[in-house]
């Protein structure tokens, strides 16, 4: 037993030295190689989840130009985004064929289950900008599942940017629904005492913010959710160090990874439809 | 040691309160949007939407907490 726990601590190579010298004590090492155990899966953890250079880059202007792996997800994504569409569409016909079909079949979906109850026909001009953001979302969440590949969604910076590409297209459609003066009036509930107004401005101005840190809070924390889940998951195979014990952990992993197909097509639809909620709240019209 | 003991109880203590908590609210949700739709099955595209936009509203909240649950126990 005192060899094997040895063997554990050279193996993750911290205090290979101080372990040989505690062999006696083999209590103190149980408590050693618990606290060593748990701090090496929490790392192992945190190394998968967050982004690491591929391409290192000079800092300018205080902002780090290093391309992540985050980032290259990115550009793949987008450059697959676009290749299919420009394939499937690159000949107009009146019946769409293989993936034509199926992308504007989900098309279509969006925009008559989404975009139209929530935003109207005015919104229309903005349904380009809902499915962009769907479908690099929803490829982006997918290409997680991909061994090998990263989850660029699973990167706060990315959804954080991409609520802000939402609370900036709400504002534009409240400016040019309402004006810039009646975009902010457009802000506070209507019909109120005079009174109230100035308390009610800072709280709708948090309202508004905390709206879109939600928005992004919420797609990025359940594609973390799931790479740790499967991660702790599978990590119970090298806690137990036995070839014995890998199918029922793999037979579970197997199962979450079904679900992260399902959830990485709710959180791009949740995404879409709450934009759409958003940008419609701000360009209707009060009566 | 000891604040690190803390640390794992309270981000376990924190998950079973998160996870008791989103799942009472959804199972609430989803138990009304049956009944809506048993009793009025020509609205179940409406309320399947509505009911999809608020359980997104409760598992984001549940999300932020346990992200911070995971924090507790990683940091």
């Amino acid at each position: 037993m005192v060899e094997k726990f040895t063997e554990h601590v050279a193996e993750h190579g911290a205090n290979a030295h101080q372990a040989a010298e505690h062999v006696a004590n083999a209590a103190e090492h149980a408590a050693h190689a618990a606290e060593h155990g748990s701090g090496g899966g929490a790392d192992f953890v945190m190394h998968h989840l967050l982004a690491h250079p591929v391409i290192k880059l000079p800092t300018v202007f205080g902002i780090d130009l290093t391309i992540t792996n985050h980032i290259l997800m990115m550009w793949i994504v987008s450059a697959i985004l676009i290749l299919a569409f420009w394939w499937s569409f690159r000949k107009k016909k009146l019946v769409p064929t293989g993936l034509a079909n199926a992308l504007e079949a989900t098309v279509e979906y969006l925009r008559d289950d989404l975009i139209l109850p929530n935003m109207g026909h005015h919104g229309m001009i903005y349904a380009p900008y809902l499915l962009t953001a769907f479908f690099f979302i929803l490829l982006c969440n997918l290409m997680g599942l991909v061994p090998g590949a990263a989850t660029a969604t699973g990167n706060i910076g990315v959804t954080g940017a991409l609520a802000l590409l939402t609370m900036a297209m709400g504002q534009i459609a409240g400016i040019r629904a309402h004006g810039v003066i009646g975009n902010f009036k457009h802000l506070i509930p209507g019909g109120l005492p005079i009174f109230i107004i100035p308390i009610m401005i800072p709280v709708e101005i948090v309202s508004l913010m905390a709206k879109h840190i939600a928005l992004a809070i919420r797609l990025f924390a359940n594609m973390i959710a799931g790479h740790i889940t499967i991660l702790a998951i599978m990590s119970l195979i090298f806690m137990f160090k036995s070839w014995l014990v890998a199918p029922a952990p793999l037979l579970i992993i197997v199962f979450s990874a079904m679900l992260e197909i399902l959830i990485a097509f709710i959180q791009a639809y949740v995404f879409t439809i709450l934009s759409a909620v958003f940008i419609g709240a701000a360009m209707a019209s009060e009566h | 040691m000891e604040a690190q003991a803390m640390a794992y109880l309270a981000g376990g203590i924190g998950a079973a309160g998160v996870t008791f908590a989103a799942a009472f609210g959804i199972s609430k949700l989803a138990s009304a949007a049956m009944q809506g739709i048993a009793r009025q099955p020509e609205a179940t595209g409406e309320i399947r939407g509505a009911m999809i936009i608020t359980a997104a509203m409760i598992e984001g909240v549940a999300l932020l907490s346990a992200a911070i649950c995971f924090l507790l126990s990683v940091k």
